[in-house]
């Protein structure tokens, strides 16, 4: 399949972005990234994204897909000769789908509003918040992994994609706020997992550098107080 | 699958819960039906969805699977033998999760603000509901369904909320027929069908529970 005929509209610092970069990398699929700048979007991005306009878009032989994790299900089903994404026990699936749902849902959320915060209450309460999900985390990773050292078994799957994308902003954000969400004593598994996956073959090259985000994060806060209320 | 032991827990009202209604009686699947008090939530409840303590949950054969639309996805994977949800292409697959995926984000939350909200932001909810409607219109376009000529993921993701809809048009003070015919006429037509009529609950009765919610929240 010649490059061109893959391409991938996102941008280098989100972890939605990451998702499918992962997947197509597990796949080996090239493909042409696309990177979208902070501030505008492209006429690219508004073709193919009409209804939410936001990154990423998968775009396939010309067909826009649309949404993270819907994008990684469609890269699993169309490469399908290929390592396999998601499991393929129809109650793994479920299970794999609750927990990415309930990061997207409940757990990056709060993660995402420590740093808009709007004083230091607010701040320990979402800090807690996100401790308090990584513990259950925790408990999913021993149910899910089943002794092995991802998500997914021996390797890396849906749930590992989805998670594991946050791991770059969880590590900046410990880093801004001088603490330790993830550690050895509450969340020993995930620790190990960590390093695993984000030293993985198919995710390194993607996997964004703490310190790099810590800069960007202060870019998007200079961006973010420039725009109406 | 005759040993399969399958319980729903469930509250009548929920279009969550009837999207789970829905998909399994399209599968023919026979199920028990365990209707949940939120005020005063049971144990198995809070064993089979500890993180989120909410309904619907399907319990099979002991295992539980949370969250409406993975209900669904797993209700379509494992009876996988009749009426399927999902097209087969992966690149329609991908537009149905899509345009589910719409009308969560969508639909329950402006629904939601119309009935608990006043003034400027019942007026915003009420827009952004129209829109969300209209935008879901122009992906059915001529099709008698969202799954095409029969009925799909996006069909059993959304017309469920159909019920709500003359709650949302008495409390708000609106028409959805005047601005979304269409959609209202696609509605109309999935009743006619057993499955979805006889797992989609009474409007009347719906905004009745709504009223009561109202009452107990302080809203007037």
């Amino acid at each position: 399949m010649a490059k061109s005929d893959v391409k991938l509209i996102g941008a280098w610092a989100s972890p939605f972005v990451m998702r499918p970069r992962i997947a197509l990398n597990i796949k080996s699929v090239e493909y042409e990234f696309l990177e979208e700048i902070l501030g505008s979007k492209s006429q690219l991005l508004l073709e193919s994204n009409p209804v939410h306009k936001k990154i990423p878009v998968l775009i396939h032989g010309g067909k826009p897909i649309c949404e993270s994790l819907v994008i990684v299900e469609y890269i699993d089903e169309v490469w399908s000769p290929g390592p396999a994404i998601l499991p393929s026990d129809p109650h793994d699936r479920a299970l794999a789908r609750f927990w990415a749902a309930y990061l997207d849902e409940k757990w990056f959320p709060a993660m995402r509003n420590i740093v808009t915060a709007k004083d230091e209450e607010a701040r320990k309460a979402l800090m807690d918040q996100v401790g308090e999900g990584l513990v259950l985390l925790e408990g999913a990773f021993s149910k899910c992994s089943k002794g092995k050292g991802f998500f997914g078994g021996d390797q890396i799957g849906y749930l590992d994609i989805a998670f594991g994308s946050f791991l770059g902003w969880l590590r900046a954000l410990e880093k801004m706020n001088g603490v330790k969400l993830m550690d050895e004593t509450k969340t020993p598994g995930l620790l190990k997992w960590a390093d695993s996956f984000s030293s993985h073959p198919a995710v390194k090259d993607v996997f964004p550098e703490t310190e790099k985000l810590v800069e960007f994060a202060k870019v998007l806060a200079k961006f973010k107080a420039t725009l109406p209320k | 699958m005759a040993s399969d032991q399958v319980t729903l827990l469930d509250l009548w009202a929920s279009p969550f819960g009837m999207r789970v209604r829905l998909a399994l009686a399209e599968k023919g699947v026979k199920y028990e039906y365990s209707e949940q008090d939120l005020m005063n939530k049971g144990a198995l409840l809070l064993q089979m969805n500890p993180v989120h303590k909410k309904i619907p949950v399907l319990v099979h054969n002991g295992k539980p699977v949370c969250e409406s639309l993975i209900i669904v996805q797993y209700i379509d994977e494992v009876w996988k033998d009749k009426a399927p949800f999902l097209p087969s292409d992966p690149y329609q697959r991908a537009q149905s999760r899509f345009w589910a995926d719409f009308v969560d984000k969508k639909i329950y939350d402006f629904g939601r603000k119309i009935w608990m909200e006043k003034g400027e932001d019942q007026e915003a909810a009420k827009k952004g509901f129209i829109d969300s409607l209209k935008l879901l219109e122009g992906e059915l376009g001529d099709k008698p369904y969202f799954g095409g000529e029969t009925i799909g993921y996006v069909d059993i993701a959304l017309v469920p909320f159909y019920t709500w809809f003359y709650a949302y048009e008495t409390i708000g003070n609106f028409s959805i027929e005047a601005e979304c015919p269409k959609l209202i006429g696609y509605c109309k037509r999935c009743l006619k069908k057993e499955t979805v009529s006889k797992s989609l609950e009474d409007p009347k009765k719906v905004y009745d529970f709504v009223v009561m919610l109202r009452k107990k929240y302080g809203i007037e």
